[in-house]
């Protein structure tokens, strides 16, 4: 039995009075496809920060391969192969789509701290092939600033991938994508090797039930239940979290043991958000 | 431009300077070489403020530790130009690196008031250290650098030695421009988080720039002390410092030519016109800051590169 190489165990954050993180629970196994879901304010980006190391927890320790990395830095975590894109895009707007690519895998795989121009064609071509692999190498000497919202959506991927992660935390990496965008965006997380290790927040749950394997559902900084998607989808818990007690059978699978009753004029909702956008 | 343009025209304002000791007065010289000193502070600066978006208002410091440790080695030790220069890179690195150590661990506005505050410190202890500044006196009768044996008195060849470190420095400033090094710090400056969350150990590379800029900044204080023979509290205090940055900013920070382009100006207006102004001179350049402030944002450098190639 393989120790998770992600994990964390009675993580807490407090902000003041407020429990934005109330004891969670998650291990990882190498290869997994594990999606973070839950309504707004659930504490999933707060989760995120405790475990890329943004921010430290008020108790609990995460463990990376195994390791205590609950006191180290982001940068370290980083450096140890612990890799994360960002809600809202952030990347380097003075640079051009493959500047930004190559200053992620000089850091991994060049000499980041040279001192003297050099032309390593090993590293160019990583970089293009790292931008095709995002369908981004014709805008590759394109400035930030003149991308659309998805393009800067897949440069966020492409970056983060240059560092050779083995564990990727993508919070929302499909926000305010068109279904078109999505589905190529799927399609590439897809072809993400096994070897990575997923951990994606995600709001839209055809996403979500098409590439994961497991599926945790926060809600008020806990878990509420955690497994296989058909289990989150049929349980009566998260229905209640993410829709209240009223009248919902028609929007979500009916849970075990419930009868199906006449349909209301409430629309199906393939988006789980509580909130509109 | 295209690179060969750019090329060309570098070489043309290379061979005009090193030709211009020929055509111009003794004084005309020695502004030269005053400008020249002044443009490799600027350019040292921009290191911090236009690569790395650290603004600093106390760079001073580490140009006035640098002129008065190449006074004090020139008054005391040897005269050679390359002892007085290293002494002068060597001391004000470490100034540098103990200074830097803490002020790099702030940001924005607190990482200003911290440059400003050991500014003030580095001034008020050149003030008061009395046995080896000269307290404020400051240090003054400084001999002639001597070069391969020759005294450099002369201004034509005084002003080509320093043309000759200028070149140095700036060749050193654009090497790490362009190097990966150059490119993490502009990482940084961008967008500082981003750069930690890919791993990169973002405190070192601020601490690095700082201590360079502040290297070459010390060279320039000694090139200055070599020039004016003379060192006081004030060549390291706010009036350098602001002069510096407003160098900076009216070239254009973030270019490598315009920092210089900006020194040259701030020399011109601050000491050269000055007395033809009333003695204003400093009123003139108040006003020309604020002027491209408002009227050019990105700085003079900017004006002419419409692609946007200086970043």
């Amino acid at each position: 039995m393989t120790a998770p190489v992600l994990s964390c165990s009675g993580l807490v954050r407090t902000f003041g009075a407020l429990r934005a993180v109330d004891g969670v629970d998650l291990a990882l196994p190498a290869g997994a496809r594990h999606a973070l879901i839950g309504p707004n304010g659930a504490g999933k980006s707060t989760l995120f920060q405790l475990l890329a190391g943004g921010l430290s927890p008020t108790a609990g320790r995460v463990s990376l391969d195994g390791r205590d990395v609950t006191r180290l830095s982001d940068a370290r975590r980083a450096r140890r192969g612990l890799g994360q894109t960002f809600q809202h895009s952030s990347l380097f707007p003075s640079m051009t789509a493959a500047e930004n690519v190559a200053l992620a895998a000089e850091r991994a795989l060049g000499a980041p701290w040279s001192p003297l121009p050099r032309h390593r064609p090993a590293l160019a071509e990583r970089v293009d092939r790292l931008l095709a692999d995002v369908d981004l190498l014709a805008r590759r000497d394109v400035p930030v600033a003149a991308l659309s919202h998805g393009e800067c959506r897949q440069l966020e991927l492409a970056v983060a991938l240059a560092t050779a992660p083995r564990v990727l935390l993508l919070d929302e990496p499909a926000a305010g994508m068109s279904p078109a965008e999505s589905e190529r965006l799927a399609a590439l997380i897809h072809r993400l090797p096994a070897e990575i290790t997923l951990l994606f927040v995600e709001h839209d749950l055809d996403l979500v039930f098409r590439l994961a394997t497991r599926v945790t559902v926060l809600h008020l900084g806990r878990v509420l239940v955690s497994g296989s998607p058909e289990e989150v989808r049929g349980s009566r818990e998260v229905q209640e979290a993410y829709l209240g007690t009223g009248r919902r059978e028609d929007l979500f699978l009916p849970a075990a043991g419930a009868t199906a009753t006449a349909p209301d004029d409430a629309p199906a909702a393939r988006d789980a958000s509580a909130e509109s956008p | 431009m295209t690179p060969g343009r750019r090329r060309l025209a570098l070489a043309a304002v290379l061979a005009a300077l090193a030709i211009a000791p020929l055509v111009l007065s003794t004084y005309g010289s020695v502004t030269l070489a005053r400008m020249l000193a002044f443009a490799l502070l600027a350019a040292s600066l921009d290191l911090l403020v236009g690569v790395t978006g650290l603004a600093s208002l106390g760079h001073g410091a580490y140009f006035g530790a640098g002129a008065y440790t190449a006074g004090w080695v020139a008054l005391h030790v040897s005269r050679s130009a390359a002892a007085t220069l290293a002494a002068a890179a060597a001391v004000s690195a470490v100034v540098a690196l103990v200074a830097g150590s803490v002020a790099v661990r702030a940001r924005g506005v607190f990482f200003l008031m911290l440059t400003l505050a050991i500014g003030e410190i580095v001034e008020q202890l050149a003030q008061s250290w009395h046995g080896v500044t000269g307290g404020s006196d400051g240090l003054y009768g400084i001999p002639a650098i001597q070069l391969g044996g020759a005294t450099l008195t002369d201004a034509r060849w005084f002003t080509w030695f320093v043309l000759a470190v200028f070149v140095a420095g700036l060749a050193v400033i654009a090497c790490l421009r362009r190097a990966p090094f150059g490119a993490a710090l502009r990482g940084i400056r961008d967008n500082e988080p981003r750069m930690r969350a890919l791993g990169y150990n973002t405190y070192l590379y601020k601490l690095a720039a700082f201590v360079i800029a502040g290297t070459l900044a010390g060279v320039a204080g000694g090139l200055f002390a070599a020039q004016q023979r003379l060192v006081t509290p004030g060549d390291l205090g706010m009036a350098s410092s602001v002069a510096a940055l407003l160098a900076v900013i009216i070239g254009g920070e973030g270019t490598l030519w315009g920092p210089c382009l900006g020194a040259a100006i701030v020399v011109e207006l601050r000491d050269v016109l000055s007395s033809s102004l009333g003695g204003h001179g400093s009123l003139v350049l108040g006003v020309v800051f604020v002027a491209v402030v408002f009227l050019l944002p990105g700085g003079l450098a900017r004006l002419r590169i419409r692609t946007g190639d200086a970043r």
